[in-house]
């Protein structure tokens, strides 16, 4: 049994999704159940295959059993198969935290959507948890696979439900907003298959070991011709576009803005994220570090320079909305910035590449915590902007608590992942003797300092009356929620479906705070050469 | 120039050829207003990649459709003992058929085509999908009108 479950992971979600729209459409209430098994399920199979992992070392699976070595019936009876045939499924201690990760956000994510999903259509429930259920089948798939024409597929899956999961139920612009998403979304995928098939044009597989394998040979003797190039620019540019990184990142801001608060909560913190890791699976995987760092040393350089100036640009977009939601993507642009520059500072020896890691497990909490506030905040409060948060600390006490922490480890503050990732980052950008980008990090830091310490002195002391208007209308908003005195703590504030969530998204944080010292070393055991 | 023809685009014309249409595509796909020639020129962009692909597969001159044929094609050489395969080379009677790969085109770069196109046509339906919320929404398919629209929204409500 155990050594089937790194299919489990994907196949869980995958059934549940067929379960949910064979049945769903008969009676709502079947969907939430087999949400909940299905990823318990998936979360149980990440944990058994991550302890093997952490005993063993890395679980390799193949697909049908079409493992190199092992006999296959041909036409002259048995054939031994080659390298490169079949999917294989590869769980590393780099991935393996990931899993858990994707798994652990998307049950946190499916209790918070409980009577969120039909405000609109309440019709379109099972339709909604078919399609969020095949984006987690995705992500997962996306990170477990060791197959680049595989990965292709797998992003599509995630990509085609997040179109749908977008546009569902959303506003005119969250709409528009969703056609921008599928354009940029399928050039650069399409711009990834272009550079699969010149891979495989030079190499003649598309399993990613065994192209490594084929590009080292005889000193980098295929490694080094030209059509190998050309395609490692033409996937990076593909997953460029997918992570948002920062001349590509049109698309991001207006596309998780104005979606429903349970697909943001779902795509910002995992999306990009899983997007990055694959950046690193194909560098380190595919390529192998020493054909970009050594090879093509000025690469390097001109990446990280990008990485500041996403760093920068994010910040700064950031500084200039007003609306809670999109402050947070301009964010996650900027901490793509972080995570594309450290994993491109050099030499896998050195913490730039383990820091980006680590900052990829950090950063999808720190967003998970950040946008389920938001939803909270939109849903209970009717607060969407920065000034409808006046007195919330004495409204929702908790929420506001939850949302300090992920505000706190976002500014990278001790105690938090955040600030535990950022000085890997820091750390490897000192060794890498890039100092622009230890720059562009702290300057980052102030401005987020900046940003979330304006919404808690608005959030602790109120707003400013200047915006008379604005203040006027949300009053008449929300005066059956929260403004009577007479309402209690527990009625003002969120119900415990999302509280739960919450709490434990912040508990995580800590936790992987606390315990950073043992990740990374877990993580650096694939990374490192 | 005709030698230049002859070096560089006769023996590389079906990449040449997926490279114009992918400019094509991409180029509609940024610049053209209307949200059904976007689309239009997303698949196109797509469909130059198959036709990148199809392209990998083929193996110059005499190469054929990927299923070996017993009576045609292939060399029989030496025989096996049908004794010890005996039910997998029943068909020949004991011979074993040397498969010349040269003599067939590749098959693999079809099959992920295959694929390629199943969620090119997914993407196609999805894009239409909401093509469709949009000119519910907005009564034009003209990108410069919806955004317009969407702008004059914006400052009759802020909050929104």
């Amino acid at each position: 049994m155990s050594d089937q479950f790194p299919i489990l992971i994907v196949l869980a979600p995958l059934f549940g999704a067929v379960i949910i729209g064979l049945v769903g459409s008969r009676d709502h209430r079947v969907c939430m159940p087999v949400v909940l098994v299905a990823l318990f399920t998936s979360l149980s199979a990440v944990i058994g295959t991550l302890t093997q992992v952490l005993e063993t070392g890395p679980v390799d699976y193949f697909v049908g059993g079409w493992e190199p070595g092992k006999m296959a019936p041909g036409i002259h009876g048995p054939v031994e198969i080659a390298k490169g045939f079949g999917i294989q499924l590869r769980v590393d201690t780099l991935n393996g935290f990931l899993l858990l990760a994707i798994a652990i956000v998307s049950i946190f994510v499916s209790i918070f959507s409980i009577r969120r999903v039909n405000q609109k259509a309440a019709s379109k429930t099972p339709q909604f948890y078919t399609l969020y259920l095949l984006l987690c089948v995705g992500l997962f798939g996306m990170t477990i696979t060791g197959d680049a024409f595989n990965l292709f597929v797998l992003v599509e899956v995630t990509s085609l439900t997040s179109y749908a999961l977008i546009a569902m139920g959303s506003k005119r612009r969250g709409t528009m907003a969703a056609f921008n998403y599928i354009l940029m979304g399928t050039v650069g995928a399409s711009f990834y298959l272009l550079g699969v098939g010149y891979l495989y044009l030079q190499t003649g597989s598309l399993n990613m070991a065994h192209i490594q394998e084929v590009l080292a040979a005889n000193d980098f003797e295929i490694g080094r011709s030209k059509p190998v190039m050309v395609a490692f620019i033409l996937i990076m540019v593909g997953i460029w576009i997918k992570m948002a990184f920062f001349p590509l990142y049109g698309w991001l801001p207006n596309a998780y803005s104005y979606c429903p608060s349970t697909s943001s909560c779902i795509l910002a913190p995992l999306m990009t994220k899983i997007s990055v890791y694959i950046m690193i699976r194909v560098m380190l995987s595919v390529f192998g570090w020493e054909w970009i760092f050594v090879d093509h040393v000025g690469w390097s350089d001109a990446v990280v320079i990008l990485a500041v100036i996403a760093i920068l640009a994010g910040s700064t977009l950031a500084l200039a909305q007003r609306e809670l939601k999109k402050m947070l993507c301009y964010l996650i642009v900027a901490e793509v910035g972080y995570m594309v520059g450290g994993a491109w500072l050099g030499d896998p020896e050195r913490w730039g590449m383990s820091g980006a890691a680590y900052h990829i497990l950090a950063d999808a909490f720190m967003t998970l915590c950040l946008f389920l506030c938001a939803g909270i905040f939109a849903k209970k409060a009717n607060a969407t902007r920065i000034e409808h948060l006046s007195g919330m600390f004495k409204k929702m006490p908790l929420t506001m608590t939850g949302f300090v922490v992920g505000a706190l480890a976002m500014i990278g503050i001790p105690p938090t992942c955040g600030f535990f990732s950022k000085f890997y980052l820091i750390r490897g950008g000192i060794e890498g003797g890039h100092w622009e980008f230890v720059i562009a990090l702290i300057i980052s830091s102030l401005v987020n300092v900046v940003l979330f310490f304006r919404i808690f002195e608005i959030a602790f002391f109120g707003a400013k009356p200047a915006e008379g208007h604005d203040h006027a209308h949300h009053d008449d908003e929300k005066d059956d929620h929260s403004t009577n005195d007479e309402l209690t703590l527990l009625e003002r504030e969120a119900p415990l479906r999302s509280l739960i969530p919450l709490f434990g998204t912040t508990a995580i944080i800590i936790l992987l705070g606390v315990y950073n010292g043992q990740i990374v070393e877990w993580i650096r055991l694939t990374i490192k050469p | 120039m005709l030698e230049f023809i002859q070096d560089n685009i006769q023996p590389y014309f079906n990449y040449w050829v997926y490279v114009i249409l992918m400019m094509i595509g991409l180029w509609a796909t940024i610049a053209k207003n209307n949200l059904i020639k976007k689309l239009i020129g997303m698949s196109i962009f797509q469909t130059a990649i198959i036709l990148f692909y199809v392209s990998v597969g083929v193996k110059g001159e005499g190469s054929k459709i990927p299923i070996v044929n017993p009576y045609t094609e292939a060399k029989s050489a030496e025989v096996v003992g049908a004794d010890q395969h005996g039910e997998h080379g029943a068909k020949g009677g004991g011979e074993k058929y040397i498969v010349e790969p040269d003599n067939y085109a590749n098959p693999l770069p079809h099959v992920l085509m295959l694929t390629a196109i199943v969620v090119g046509v997914a993407t196609l339906g999805v894009a239409l999908a909401v093509v469709q919320m949009l000119f519910k929404e907005f009564g034009t398919l003209e990108e410069d009108e919806i955004l317009a629209q969407i702008k004059n929204a914006d400052s009759a409500s802020p909050d929104v």
